[in-house]
């Protein structure tokens, strides 16, 4: 049944080629753990995606809840942990998979540093990759304000104070980032924007053109 | 030998993959899609009666009170005020909705001069009879929704939900 489905549907439009561009690629020997199992390092990339994918999902459902509002922000949150079904479990795997995106990205970091595998000539890829890094220390910085309660407050007034640390434009850089001269409703507003449209946004850009110049450039050899 | 088998290697191992990436994408999916859908799985909130007027002030010409109660909103309690239209028919409390059945606008007693014995809805002139049925050969289908009563110590108490007539 569903083989007939997709025939009708690949005689009209001819998606096979699609997915076989995608799917369809050698895997050298020296990545495939199968045969050595040490070459399990090459799977930190694959996750580091994987735990995004999560991040994304469990973040989209939780903005079902969440609102970003300084009354109400602590007490939604509240809610849609302790009353809305399985709020616990999808909270904890943001808030958890939060940490597991940044473990995976610096092994994943690690493995390509020690296998040599940002020279030529894939340094665009090392260097999209670190803005990858960058971007997903930004969501961890702007996602950890949102729940609105002290731990959020005072850690994001010790973000605000480092970014005050860089020379002349640190004040404005302050205050850009929380929008005025303290900590409130305009911090969170403008927080809540960036971690839930312009970061993923980019990041979801930056992934595409990582893997593309991945499939362009293949794996790097062994050592 | 290949033939010797029911299900050749290539087909088990697809099935043995796609059978265990199913199960850890469910495991990842199914609580969060629980989470999204939980408020059409909430037990339905207590529709508690609400003491809206003295049977005394009613007559059976249709009158306007307010309707004042708590709404749930989860992390929020809304005091919400509705206008609840209600008058005697003999013995009978008749509470209706304002809501007109046709698009939702708001109807009010005796507004249109040429009717002044039925609601009337502005919108696209829908009327409806004193016990709230519809008046043929104007918009609206079915008649004006209507709360559920109790008369307690001279008191009129009302559901918050009204229900389809008829
Ligand atoms: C790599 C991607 C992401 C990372 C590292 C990340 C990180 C975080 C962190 C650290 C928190 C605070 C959680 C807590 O303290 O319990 C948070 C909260 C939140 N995030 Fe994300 N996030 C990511 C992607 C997203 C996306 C794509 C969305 C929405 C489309 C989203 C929506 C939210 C919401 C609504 C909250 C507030 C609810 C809560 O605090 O539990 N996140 N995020
Ligand atoms: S909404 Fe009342 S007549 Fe159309």
């Amino acid at each position: 049944m569903l083989q007939r489905i997709y025939d009708w549907i690949d005689d009209r439009v001819d998606v096979t080629p699609l997915w076989r561009d995608v799917a369809d690629h050698e895997v050298p020997e020296h990545v495939n753990p199968g045969h050595h199992f040490s070459a399990f390092v090459y799977c930190f990339g694959g996750l580091t995606f994987f735990t995004v994918v999560i991040q994304i999902l469990s973040g989209m459902f939780l903005t079902m809840y969440y609102v970003p509002d300084i009354v109400n922000a602590h007490a939604s949150v509240e809610y849609l942990q302790s009353d809305v079904a399985f709020g616990m479990i999808v909270r904890g795997m943001h808030h958890w998979g939060a940490s597991v995106v940044i473990v995976m990205v610096f092994l994943h970091t690690l493995r390509v540093f020690f296998t040599g595998s940002y020279k030529k000539p894939r340094e665009i890829n090392w260097v999209v990759g670190v803005l990858l890094f960058f971007i997903i220390l930004g969501l961890g910085f702007t996602g950890y304000l949102l729940p609105w309660d002290m731990k959020a407050y005072f850690a994001t007034q010790v973000g605000l104070e480092i970014a005050e640390t860089v020379p002349v434009v640190g004040d404005l850089l302050s205050n850009l980032l929380a929008g005025g001269e303290f900590i409130g409703a305009q911090t969170l507003t403008r927080f809540f924007a960036i971690h839930v449209f312009f970061l993923p946004g980019a990041l979801l850009g930056l992934i595409a053109i990582h893997f593309i110049m991945i499939r362009r450039q293949g794996i790097s050899g062994p050592l | 030998m290949e033939k010797d088998h029911n299900v050749s290697r290539r087909q088990f191992l697809t099935y043995a993959l796609l059978g265990t990436g199913g199960f850890m994408a469910a495991g990842v999916i199914m609580p969060m899609v629980r989470f999204g859908v939980d408020p059409i799985l909430q037990a339905d909130a207590e529709d508690d009666m609400v003491d809206v007027a003295a049977v005394d002030d009613l007559t059976d010409v249709p009158q306007a009170f307010d309707m004042e109660y708590e709404q749930d909103h989860g992390w929020h309690v809304e005091q919400v005020t509705e206008t609840v239209w209600i008058h005697m028919e003999g013995d009978e409390v008749v509470a209706l909705s304002p809501t007109c059945t046709h698009l939702g606008c708001t109807v009010n007693w005796g507004t249109d001069p040429d009717n002044p014995e039925q609601f009337f809805c502005p919108c696209h002139f829908g009327r409806f009879e004193r016990d709230g049925t519809n008046v043929q050969g104007t918009p609206p289908t079915e008649p004006l929704h209507r709360y559920e009563h109790e008369v307690r110590d001279g008191r009129v108490f009302l559901g918050t939900n009204p229900s389809p007539q008829i």
